[in-house]
């Protein structure tokens, strides 16, 4: 303390001193907070300890297949790895002159196809492209089995007329180790994928026949005039001959193996899948379509998202009001009862969980189909004709009864829980006031018990808007969810990346709809028990 | 005390019961009135009804048999909300979703009072338990004492003539509930309003009440002004419900008009005042208040009997002295002095003789 401090209370001159000193210090002159973070430390670590098997395990199971799954909605690898000097090439094309790609797209489409094929990733690729256009994944699989048998070895026969040891491999190899790379960089860069490939199938480059694509795309560089010139006899005189060459168009061979290849939109969709980062899952989960123009809607007939998010929606929002409708009284119940049988109710209310779901929902088929109990009794008791029956399921109303029944106990117990919480003595209050049964209900237990509908609604909400193997059983046509879809673009149509993108869409459409909630009523306000 | 005659008796039980399983009863025959303004409090150990009998007033339960009635009208069978009574809970139940000022205009609120009517009596209400600025503070936001002072001026905004009270204070410290009991006598004696009071505590009956009715067992073991109830029990089970008591058992060995003579265990006599004993040779139980044991033997009469007592224990509380003695064989005998300077300090082991005025020890029921 200095000396100007001298005279004050101590109070004054504490505030003084730490106006002089900044943070306070411990004892032994570290900062305060340094001090008690290293002492919290241990705590801290021993903590992290014991949560660390269920993080790892979350991490592992929970929190990677998710964050993978969602990056498959964006991710289109696919093209540019199968396809990738095809892609290069046919960026510079332009899409909308509805003519067809040039010579050199058409080149490297060849050289691209033949490694495909060999690595069978032709036809992946053709089931990918299919999504976008169908037709296209029988396109590739018919140009997979004849790529290989093209006519191009009139240009192999040819060079070696010219000069026998272009059938030499290591001649290949020394010359493009060489300054022809430079000046041939098709042909240097598909010998560098034709190396690669014989080390993949285990064979040495130097004891294979050189490829037909080889002399091909050597063919192509010399007639589109690549500067080879002094470089070698050999090549000076190959470049001198190949105007004089007999030739085979690359386009008249793929038409030759589908004529797909002459319509321009095979070639469209190919170019606008060539990113590696995609919108059009998500255009396509939005009965939207990517065209070369932009983000078009499809269709009228083909739309079919929209439709299914709202329905989800819309039946998630009845399923969630009927089960507060059918909750709160007997929420209400269980809490005034006396604690014996209380629990007893309590039990049947837990008694669904212990059944499986499965049997739960087809007990519901049993009860809801046209020979069904329900409608059995409706004609026994001749309120329904034995020749009109009721259609109660296979459609919205068997979906809405049946999730209704399977998640009412998860609206009931957050709300028995935040009820038993409110003393009776409230309401004796209310009415010792002068309010009459309802406005004491209205007024003074109701706004207590929000907090239970609250946690209720959104666990409901929640589960039924991702529900699956109930509206599958009973939802026919009209009854069913987007999940159902999801799950069919999982296991069926193999698009996953569809999949991605509507589960994509779902989680945002829930976290945008929690976000709401909780600017509306609180997420504070929520009590689960 | 009981000088109510049933013509301007203001709240009534008549021959009231209560039984919740049909084979008890919480409250057995009671009969009760007072007259309008009066702050009667219910006291009695948890159990013995009093509760019950402020529900079935307020109109939360049923009475099993007899008649309730409110200012000469039976109320047996109106809701409680028809019946106008203000009451203050237990735990306050001040509505935890609404402000202090919607909720002493809530009673007003469903009386369809006009806004500015409302506010009116809401300030006047907040003013009167002196909390006029909190009136946008939640329940929640307030300490104990301050909710207590709210759940009042809720029960009292809508002027109800009687008011309830089911132990109000029981959650708050010492000094908040001595000062809070002063609150409320003074603002029920200021409104003139009736007052029922629901308590175990029995300084807080005292201190409070007109009138105070001891429950036990489902009765009123007595009913009296709080002074009467200390100085006069009219049983034993009174006698040691209120206050601090020494009792001794013993015989009644001679009655003569407002003195008796009783026989202790070990044989020795003492002078006592008969209360509810009538002949020699029934069974009592004494009691004697320990302020009123005299030691100075100069102040008794010269042929009152005295006791041997050793004293066991010594308690310096800073006002009095308490000293705890062994009396004929038992060693629960307290005393109290005052801290006088003349006062001697007595040791432990010390020998004494200690006796009493007759009219101050009551030989009530074995």
């Amino acid at each position: 303390m200095t000396d100007s401090t001298a005279g004050m209370t101590p109070e004054e001159a504490r505030r003084a001193d730490e106006a002089h000193t900044g943070p306070m210090l411990a004892a032994d002159g570290t900062p305060l907070k340094k001090s008690l973070a290293r002492a919290l430390r241990r705590q801290k670590l021993r903590a992290l300890g014991l949560i660390a098997p269920l993080l790892v395990f979350v991490l592992i199971t929970f929190v990677v297949p998710i964050g993978d799954m969602l990056l498959r909605s964006i991710k289109n690898d696919i093209v540019a790895d199968t396809l990738p000097a095809t892609v290069e090439t046919l960026a510079d094309w332009d899409a909308d002159a509805s003519e067809l790609p040039g010579d050199d797209v058409w080149m490297a489409f060849y050289v691209d196809m033949w490694f495909a094929a060999e690595r069978k990733e032709h036809t992946r690729l053709g089931s990918r492209l299919n999504y976008e256009q169908t037709g296209v994944s029988s396109l590739f699989r018919k140009t997979g089995r004849r790529v290989d048998r093209f006519d191009t070895d009139v240009y192999t026969d040819q060079l070696v007329d010219l000069d026998p040891s272009w059938e030499d491999p290591a001649s290949w190899a020394a010359m493009l180790d060489g300054p022809a790379a430079d000046a041939l960089p098709l042909t240097a860069e598909t010998w560098e994928r034709w190396k690669e490939f014989n080390v993949e199938e285990g064979d040495a480059v130097l004891e294979e026949d050189v490829p037909d694509f080889l002399f091909t795309t050597l063919y192509y560089e010399l007639n589109n005039g690549a500067e080879v010139d002094g470089m070698s006899d050999r090549l000076d005189a190959a470049k001198a001959a190949v105007g004089e060459f007999e030739t085979v168009s690359l386009q008249e061979q793929f038409a030759d193996a589908d004529e797909d290849w002459l319509d321009p939109e095979v070639w469209k969709t190919i170019q606008l899948y060539s990113p590696r980062v995609t919108s059009g899952y998500f255009a396509n989960s939005v009965d939207m379509q990517l065209t070369p123009e932009g983000i078009e809607p499809r269709p009228d007939n083909q739309q079919i998202y929209g439709i299914l998010f709202k329905r989800t929606l819309f039946m998630s929002l009845v399923i969630t009001g009927s089960c507060i409708m059918l909750a709160y009284p007997v929420a209400w119940l269980l809490s005034n009862l006396p604690m014996r049988t209380a629990n007893l109710l309590m039990i049947l209310v837990l008694l669904p969980f212990w059944t499986s779901l499965l049997v739960r929902t087809s007990a519901w088929k049993v009860m809801l189909q046209q020979q069904g109990v329900i409608n059995d009794v409706l004609v026994w008791l001749g309120l329904v004709a034995d020749d009109a029956r009721l259609t109660m399921i296979n459609n919205q109303f068997g979906t809405i009864v049946a999730m209704t029944h399977i998640l009412l106990p998860f609206m009931i117990l957050p709300m028995y829980s935040v009820m038993s919480t409110i003393p009776p003595s409230y309401l004796r209050a209310a009415k010792s006031l002068g309010a009459t049964n309802w406005t004491a209900f209205w007024r003074v237990y109701f706004p207590q018990s929000v907090p239970g509908i609250g946690a209720g609604s959104i666990l409901v909400f929640i589960l039924a808007i991702g529900y699956y193997i109930t509206p599958e059983i009973v939802g026919g046509n009209t009854g069913t969810f987007i999940s159902n879809r999801i799950a069919y673009h999982i296991s069926s149509s193999l698009n996953w990346g569809l999949a991605a993108a509507l589960g994509t869409i779902l989680l945002v459409v829930v976290l945008v709809l929690y976000w709401a909630y909780d600017k509306i009523v609180g997420i504070d306000n929520v009590k689960l028990g | 005390m009981a000088d109510v005659t049933n013509g301007d008796a203001f709240v009534e039980f008549e021959r009231v019961q209560k039984s919740y399983d049909g084979e008890n009863l919480v409250v057995k025959d009671l009969n009760l009135s007072l007259p309008k303004g009066e702050f009667l409090t219910m006291l009695g150990p948890s159990g013995s009804g009093k509760t019950t009998c402020l529900m079935m007033l307020a109109g939360f339960e049923t009475a099993t048999h007899g008649e309730i009635k409110l200012d000469g009208k039976p109320i047996n069978n109106i809701p409680p909300h028809k019946r106008g009574i203000g009451m203050v809970f237990q735990n306050y139940a001040l509505f935890p979703h609404m402000t202090v000022a919607e909720n002493l205009s809530f009673p007003l609120e469903v009386r369809r009072m006009s806004k500015s009517d409302r506010e009116a009596k809401v300030k006047r209400a907040l003013d009167m338990v002196q909390m006029g600025d909190f009136g946008g503070r939640r329940p929640a936001q307030l300490s104990g004492g301050q909710q207590q002072r709210i759940a009042l001026a809720r029960a009292l905004v809508f002027e109800p003539e009687l008011v309830l009270m089911d132990e109000p204070l029981g959650a708050l410290d010492k000094q908040l509930r001595e000062h809070m009991q002063f609150e409320i006598t003074s603002i029920a004696h200021n409104l003139g309003i009736t007052t029922v009071y629901v308590t175990h505590d029995q300084t807080e009956a005292l201190t409070m009440s007109d009138r105070v009715a001891v429950f036990d067992d489902g009765r009123i073991q007595q009913l009296a002004p709080p002074d009467e109830l200390y100085e006069s029990p009219q049983n034993s089970f009174v006698a040691q419900f209120i206050g601090e008591n020494n009792t001794l058992e013993g015989t009644i060995k001679e009655i003569k008009g407002d003195h008796c003579v009783v026989q202790l265990a070990d044989g020795s006599l003492i002078d006592a005042k008969p209360v509810n004993v009538t002949q020699p040779g029934e069974k009592t139980l004494v009691s004697i208040r320990p302020e009123r044991v005299e030691m100075n033997k100069e102040r008794l009469s010269p042929d009152a009997h005295t006791l041997k007592a050793e004293v066991v224990e010594f308690i310096y509380m800073g006002d009095i002295f308490r000293t705890r003695l062994r009396v004929a064989g038992k060693d629960d005998f307290v005393i109290k002095t005052r801290n006088a300077p003349d006062q001697r300090r007595l040791q432990k082991g010390e020998q004494i003789e200690i006796g009493w005025l007759a009219e101050d020890c009551r030989a009530l029921d074995a």
